[in-house]
């Protein structure tokens, strides 16, 4: 088991290696350079700014003291936000995504879970039909389409709540609504089939035979089984909510990583960009890692190795 | 190696004495009692009709402007309204379902030309080979794609043709798996080994034997990827990083409504409905398939 860890822990090094390499040489290929939108820099400064970020440097210099800093887990200064170093900035926009994100899941577990369950006990009534397609609008609704639909209605329309911004408490319902609904709609339906598969197993009519009530028969015995499909989806839901943020958080003109990310692209802001696209793969990596290991611990047949 | 393409479908005919039905035709029977299939079939066929012909019979491009006339609600000469530019959103919206529903298909083929030659190359070779190449596609799972994505259309400009292969070269993971899978769990089959032993060449079992009975999960795995591609193609292009104007895509259209849906909310409404409508349809489609063909390995 602690060994299973380690050694997934370890390989997730290369492939943080591999994103670090292929997003510096992606952006080292971009035409055109950070300071190209600056009009008529005399040439002297030019050179100065270009000598201050290391731009005169031999490519496989840039990339080796690149991947120094990174090592000791600096990421270099923003060309683009003066005075401000990539990691200062993602420092402060890391709590407004993490946010998001955390209501997001919360969102998709809280509506998702309990549809998928009622679905699965009342298998084949109208209820179960109702929920299954609700969960299906949830699934083919893209982020971009719920996001400007939900503030069309509830934020033109009726005037509920802000269109866009991250000030107050209730400028997190929208966002988070459009992030999570997407994701409910999965976990629904992934909860629905786990739960039907663990309700024909022969334990549960042992359960049902010694006269254990329906609920009792529900929650305290089919339901751990049947979300260990929900717990493997965790991880690619997790990414998804991540990298969902990039067009959530630029619909709702929230100042979070995701929008750094998006407009650090269109600026050739080359550094934040890497720093991002790294720091998101970290994420993911890692998050993936921790659902997989909640996998195994809830999954005694996995456990034994 | 396996090709796709012209195999029929039709195993060899039974010998004349009973005419039974080939798993296709029991597919195609319960494909036909589901409904909500059958609906998403037709209106995917009646969405690809009207931007395939449609602009044919309009009098007005996608492309021409009335700055004159600026963005207008639906009337009876622009049924749809117009965008802000005076452009007929109904011939942009008919235009951007060729663009969309082009790109799906072509990136989906991208897709599945290489998580098909990928799973059956590592599935038929087995041992060291199929290891690597498992092992290869496992690193690139864990890559976070839709941030490559972005950063190769930036790389390479706005090109259409990138767009193709940019998003074909993500979405060949899942197929590669699912190929191998099949053709792994195939190999070890009695009826390929009575093929061997009957001294069938090689090319033969693999076309007369092994793709025919692959192309089942590939097929609905197929109809299961073309939602997520047009959905990655809308998304690039919503961040402003896809289908560019005066060019028109749902999901160009789509962000240009969400920016003026408080003066205009028509240019958001339509092209919103008619591409969450093209998704339900697909995945629909898809899961009748599946349910048809009984796959249950594509269920991820």
């Amino acid at each position: 088991m602690l060994r299973l860890i380690a050694r997934r822990i370890l390989g997730t090094i290369p492939v943080l290696f591999v994103v670090a390499t292929i997003t510096f040489f992606m952006m080292k290929a971009v035409p055109g350079g950070p300071l190209d939108t600056e009009k008529n820099i005399p040439q002297e400064i030019k050179v100065q700014i270009e000598a201050f970020y290391g731009l005169d440097q031999p490519l496989w210099k840039q990339y080796a003291s690149y991947m120094g800093n990174l090592l000791r887990g600096d990421l270099g200064p923003s060309f683009k936000h003066a005075n401000r170093s990539v990691n200062e900035l993602i420092a402060a926009a890391l709590p407004v995504s993490l946010e998001l994100g955390g209501l997001a899941l919360c969102v998709a577990l809280l509506v998702g879970i309990p549809l998928g369950v009622v679905a699965a006990i009342r298998q084949n009534t109208w209820i179960d039909y109702l929920a299954s397609s609700s969960a299906m609008v949830g699934i083919c609704m893209p982020t971009f389409v719920m996001g400007p639909l939900l503030v069309l209605v509830f934020a033109l329309q009726f005037e509920l709540f802000n269109a866009s911004g991250w000030d107050f408490a209730r400028d997190r319902v929208l966002p988070a609504l459009t992030l999570g609904l997407v994701y409910a709609g999965y976990i629904a339906r992934l909860t629905r089939g786990g739960m039907l598969e663990v309700l024909n197993q022969d334990f549960i009519l042992t359960a049902r035979a010694k006269g254990a009530s329906e609920a009792r028969v529900v929650f305290r015995h089919a339901l751990q089984g049947g979300l260990l499909p929900v717990v493997s989806f965790l991880g690619p839901a997790i990414a998804g909510i991540l990298t969902g943020s990039f067009v959530i958080e630029t619909i709702f003109n929230i100042p979070g990583l995701g929008r750094h990310f998006v407009t650090s692209v269109f600026n050739r802001d080359a550094t934040l960009t890497i720093g991002t696209a790294l720091f998101y793969a970290a994420l993911i990596v890692v998050l993936n890692l921790a659902a997989d290991i909640a996998q195994v611990m809830l999954n005694p047949k996995q456990r034994v190795e | 190696m396996p090709e796709p393409a012209p195999a029929s479908p039709t195993p060899p005919a039974a010998d004349a004495v009973e005419p039974g039905r080939s798993l296709w035709q029991d597919a195609w029977a319960r494909l036909r009692r589901n409904r909500m299939a059958v609906i998403g079939g037709v209106v995917l066929l009646a969405l690809t009709v009207l931007s395939l012909f449609g602009p044919l019979f309009l009098a007005i491009s996608y492309q021409e402007q009335d700055l004159g006339l600026g963005a207008a609600p639906p009337s009876a000469t622009h049924l749809l309204g117009t965008d802000k530019l005076g452009r007929d959103q109904l011939a942009r919206l008919l235009f951007g379902g060729r663009v969309s529903l082009l790109v799906g298909l072509a990136a989906t083929g991208v897709s599945l030309t290489i998580g098909l030659l990928w799973g059956s190359i590592a599935g038929y070779a087995g041992g060291k080979v199929d290891a690597v190449m498992m092992r290869i596609v496992d690193i690139l799972y864990a890559l976070p794609f839709t941030i490559f994505v972005i950063l190769l259309m930036t790389v390479f400009g706005r090109n259409f043709i990138l767009l193709f292969v940019a998003i074909g070269a993500v979405e060949w993971l899942t197929m590669a798996r699912i190929v191998r899978g099949q053709v792994l769990a195939l190999k070890r089959q009695e009826f390929i080994e009575a093929a061997v032993a009957l001294g069938l060449r090689k090319r033969r079992i693999i076309l007369r034997h092994m793709i025919p009975n692959v192309l089942g999960p590939v097929m609905v795995y197929t109809t299961l990827t073309i939602p997520a591609v047009m959905m990655l193609e809308a998304f690039l292009s919503f961040l402003g990083l896809g289908i560019q104007p005066p060019m028109s895509s749902w999901g160009l259209l789509i962000k240009e409504g969400a920016e003026q849906m408080e003066e205009a909310p028509w240019l958001l409404v339509y092209p919103a409905a008619v591409f969450a409508a093209t998704l339900f349809s697909l995945n629909f489609l898809g899961d009748g398939l599946r349910d048809a063909l009984d796959v249950r390995a594509s269920r991820d």
